[in-house]
């Protein structure tokens, strides 16, 4: 009742953010009733988390008069309920002071509701037809709050990129649930669970997911929509196509390739566990070069996704394996890495919107010195920071320490793929651990640390008391997700149960706040008790200081080596900081090329530095296959311009072609 | 209740014994070079001088900038206290494994990072960018010789490897060499030692972790300082316990079983630093953007040293 209440009113927000849109005061009020609304379908989502009970369902007499509706909500809905929820709280809460700030706001406040809508009915979805149509409908609601500021340049090519992009998903998803649901017709979710696929149709459902889904989590090569679209829409949507909307695409692909296909071998788990390493690896070598802040943040969201999928692809070998604790094990840690990023990276694009209405601007070279002049949203944002760069205590920390767990145990599975497989997935995956702390480094180094280095960032005033909170609440969520480690595992371990057919329990030799995977004596960690411990040591360290020695201090001038700058352009700059990277990654990756031109002596021209990248998915995938269509179509535009002759000659040579089809069928 | 008491000495220990390993180094070095150098103890007398000394900090510094000393030490004294150099029985011991421990470092060298970056001057930066190329090669490098230690012994947890080695498990293996070989150049890396950084000069062109701390003074830098002596102790004797644990007590030895722990420590430790000495004084620096080539070298080893496992089950 509650939840459906909840749903009930979103469309009403949007239709009343239509009507009223004018009025200032409409805005605030419809942000604050899409925060009422999230917050009740996030205690929905908590009632049913849990429950060993059969979950509800409801038929519903909606769309074609032969099709009904069919929504229930399991324990993977209510998890995914939950994230989706959380973010959309914090966003909305962020949105009511973010909003008075857009000159656009009325080509956003009413798709906003819509977009909840859509994606907490994705979620509810029992059957395809719900499910795809909620998908396409939570496409198309964010791609309008995408070119909401259409007098860019660049946001319509977002826009473009990703229409095309979500068409492709959708593409590939409609022939998925097609052949799952076979020539009978029945869409529901419970008749595809019992279905036998076949060898080929299992094949192909697998494949055309991975693809479907894949292009809206942001799969390396099918992130390119990502980062431009992302960025484009305003902040606070930003967050939540980002933290939330790539969560719901995680959603889709677990459902479909965990519970509905529910035959898939091993080889497609080693096969995901592989793109989610290169994911990875791409995606936080691209953050780790960006110089806009919300491009840096989008591709960090690439990243981010390229190692929950390998948590995910590890589940499925596990499970096609027959390891089944293993099988848990992963997909919590997966799991676990989905809800903690969907905290964090809420946080952070909230921080970035937080940064761009002090300040105007997103790009990192005009920035500098925000912590002093925002410290809220500094303070907010270095938790944040410090969280994606999983940093123990934080909750960044945990999911990862569990997907290595996880990874080192993958070796053990029979195969020689995996055996070589897994160290290289793991080697992956530490390095962009590793380029994921110094990607954040720079971006807060460069943002909130240093002198300002632009008059905008030097007058920059803090946000309002609403977004201060919202970005305050998640930073402390981090905070808890990372020291309460077993009471997650023990929310998750409801959710993979069915999925795997074991739950995920920590070894109980050693009790609460120990999370010890597989047994007590094959490693353990402790975010509690590392946090209790490491405080006492830090409280030690000061009161030692400060008894031994003097407490004076004095401000001063920097010293910088005795010849200290005035200019604030002297600092390190966000490209200074990203050259030694981009030599040492760069180069070969994304054709990496500096050109220093130095004038002849005597001249008085300035000397000029160039850097010149290529992106080798644009450059090598996508630009082909464009070039591709356009040769294919100025090719089949001919046909345009045939005889009655010819066209007659067509339909002959189809006739024929199609009978040869007919008879080889009947043959075989 | 052993483990407490056996925690709590520890927790001092590497406080107390860091800089006198860091001091001994520089001694060995001094004398290698023909020069007589400072007495092993003078670090502590630096350490006392820096506390009595004013901190003076930049105008244009943040909270960042005052908190991080202590961050830094609070989290390399942590990640120390977990590390078992005379015993495994201790309470920490199952908080944190290897990975975390990884981790552990990486918060030091985050706060440290960030600290360089926020009064605003070209040298933070500079040293702030370099550390971060280095760690971004050395963490997965070490966390790669986790992974082969871990397929080795099933765990982890140092206290459970050292146990596994000790119970006379693993013959010689050649992942154990490839691992060793890819800690020990993790180890250069990450304390700033020659090949990769030079930690006896200020004001080179290729500094990394000097740059970063060029503004700290008084007890900040002393903190700083100590954070990088207990840093280098603590790689010192995660070498000696892994690969080398003979001796440490493991839990039910009693009192003797952990003074030999004690006295087999001490010998380990002081002999690495000394041949630590002996390889900074035979060998030169190497330019900045080698680095990349160097660690790559390491991630790379450690890469082969889980991949030599299978090959040699194999044949």
């Amino acid at each position: 009742m509650l939840i459906a209440s909840a749903l009930l009113s979103l469309p009403l927000l949007a239709l009343f953010a239509v009507l009223a849109g004018r009025r200032e005061v409409t805005h605030s009020i419809v942000y604050a009733g899409c925060f009422v609304a999230s917050v009740a379908l996030f205690g929905g989502g908590l009632t049913y988390l849990g429950g060993h009970s059969a979950s509800p369902s409801w038929i519903l007499p909606l769309g074609l008069p032969w099709l009904k509706a069919h929504f229930s909500i399991d324990n993977l809905s209510a998890l995914f309920l939950l994230m989706i929820n959380l973010g959309a709280a914090a966003a909305s809460v962020f949105a009511i002071g973010y909003s008075q700030h857009l000159p656009q706001r009325r080509r956003v406040t009413p798709f906003f509701p819509l977009f909840l809508l859509a994606m907490n009915l994705v979620l509810m979805a029992d059957d395809a037809f719900v499910f795809l149509v909620s998908w396409e409908f939570m496409s198309l609601s964010s791609w309008l709050m995408v070119v909401s500021d259409h007098t860019d340049e660049e946001n319509r090519k977002a826009g473009n990129v990703y229409l095309i992009m979500a068409a492709f998903g959708t593409f590939c998803l409609l022939p998925a649930f097609g052949l799952m649901a076979g020539p009978g017709g029945d869409f529901t979710f419970a008749a595809m669970r019992i279905k036998d696929l076949g060898l080929m149709g299992g094949f192909m459902v697998a494949l055309l997911t991975i693809l479907g889904a894949g292009s809206k989590a942001g799969l390396v090569p099918l992130h390119a929509w990502l980062p431009l679209a992302h960025p484009a829409a305003p902040s606070h949507v930003s967050a939540l196509m980002s933290g939330v909307m790539t969560k719901v695409a995680l959603y889709g692909m677990i459902r479909v390739l965990l519970d509905l296909h529910g035959q898939l071998s091993w080889h497609w788990g080693a096969g995901l566990m592989m793109v989610g390493g290169i994911t990875a690896v791409m995606g936080v070598l691209y953050a780790v070069l960006q110089d806009d802040l919300k491009k840096l943040l989008a591709y960090s969201t690439v990243e981010n996704i390229g190692i929950a999928v390998i948590g995910l692809g590890l589940a499925i070998a596990f499970k096609g394996d027959g390891q089944v604790e293993l099988a848990a094990l992963a997909l919590v840690a997966s799991l676990y890495h989905m809800v903690n990023h969907s905290v964090f990276k809420t946080l952070l694009f909230l921080g970035a919107g937080a940064v761009i209405s002090a300040t105007g601007h997103r790009s990192l070279t005009v920035l500098g010195g925000l912590l002093k002049r925002m410290p809220w949203t500094g303070t907010a944002f270095l938790v944040g920071a410090a969280a994606i760069s999983a940093l123990p205590p934080l909750n960044g920390f945990v999911s990862e320490w569990l997907i290595l767990q996880s990874l080192f145990k993958g070796p053990g599975m029979p195969h020689w793929a995996m055996k070589f497989g897994v160290p290289v997935v793991a080697a992956f995956l530490a390095l962009a651990a590793a380029l994921a702390a110094t990607c954040f480094v720079r971006a807060y180094g460069i943002t909130f640390l240093g002198r300002p280095r632009s008059a905008d960032a030097a007058e920059a005033e803090d946000v309002s008391f609403g977004m201060r909170w919202s970005m305050a609440g998640l930073a402390v969520l981090c905070v808890v997700l990372g020291v309460i480690p077993v009471t997650v595992t023990d929310a998750l371990s409801h959710v993979v149960r069915p999925l795997t057919g074991v739950g995920f329990a920590v070894s109980a030799d050693l009790g609460w706040p120990w999370l010890s995977p597989v047994s007590a004596t094959r490693g353990a960690y402790s975010g509690t008790i590392l946090m209790m411990f490491g405080l006492s040591l830090f409280a030690i360290a000061i009161f030692v200081v400060h008894r031994l020695g003097t407490q004076a201090l004095r401000r001063a001038d920097p010293w910088d080596c005795g010849h200290p700058e005035d200019i604030p352009q002297t600092q390190y700059t966000s490209q200074s900081f990203a050259q030694p990277l981009r030599r040492a990654f760069g180069h070969t990756i994304f054709q990496a090329r500096e050109k220093v031109v130095m004038p002849e002596p005597g001249d008085m021209a300035p000397a000029t530095h160039k850097v010149s990248m290529i992106d080798p998915v644009w450059s090598g995938l996508y630009l082909p296959l464009v070039r591709g269509i356009d040769w294919i179509a100025d090719h089949v535009n001919r046909l345009q311009y045939l005889t009655v002759r010819g066209y007659l000659l067509m339909m002959f040579l189809t006739l024929v072609f199609m009978l040869l089809v007919v008879a080889v069928r009947q043959q075989l | 209740m052993n483990a407490m008491l056996w925690q709590l000495v520890q927790i001092v220990l590497v406080v107390a014994l860091a800089p006198l390993v860091t001091g001994y180094v520089r001694w060995a070095k001094a004398r290698l070079n023909g020069r007589r150098g400072p007495a092993p103890i003078q670090p502590y007398r630096d350490l006392y001088r820096l506390l009595q000394k004013e901190a003076i900090v930049a105008h244009s510094a943040s909270w960042i900038f005052r908190a991080a000393p202590y961050v830094t030490f609070a989290s390399v004294w942590l990640a120390a206290c977990i590390v078992p150099t005379f015993t495994t029985n201790m309470v920490l011991a199952p908080a944190a494994d290897l990975i975390a421990l990884v981790a552990l470092l990486a918060v030091g060298r985050f706060w440290t990072a960030l600290a360089g970056m926020d009064v605003g001057t070209s040298f933070g930066g500079l040293g702030a960018s370099r550390e971060m190329l280095i760690a971004s090669l050395a963490e997965p490098a070490m966390l790669m010789v986790t992974f082969s230690l871990s397929l080795l012994s099933g765990t982890t947890a140092p206290a459970q490897i050292v146990a596994f080695i000790l119970a006379g498990n693993v013959g010689v293996e050649v992942s154990l060499g490839l691992a060793l070989a890819a800690l020990v150049m993790v180890a250069l890396a990450e304390n700033g030692r020659i090949p990769i950084d030079n930690p006896a000069t200020h004001l080179e062109l290729t500094m990394v972790h000097e740059a970063m701390v060029l503004e700290y003074s008084g007890r900040h830098l002393a903190m700083i300082e100590a954070a990088a002596m207990i840093r280098l102790t603590l790689y010192i004797a995660l070498i000696a316990t892994l690969f080398a644990p003979w001796g440490i007590a493991q839990p039910g030895a009693g009192a003797a079983g952990v003074v030999i722990g004690m006295v087999a420590f001490l010998l380990k430790t002081f002999s690495l630093a000394t041949t630590l000495a002996l390889f900074e004084t035979s060998i030169a620096k190497m330019r900045v953007f080698r680095y990349a080539d160097f660690l790559g070298g390491a991630l790379l080893l450690g890469l082969l040293a889980t991949i030599f496992l299978y090959v040699s089950e194999a044949v």
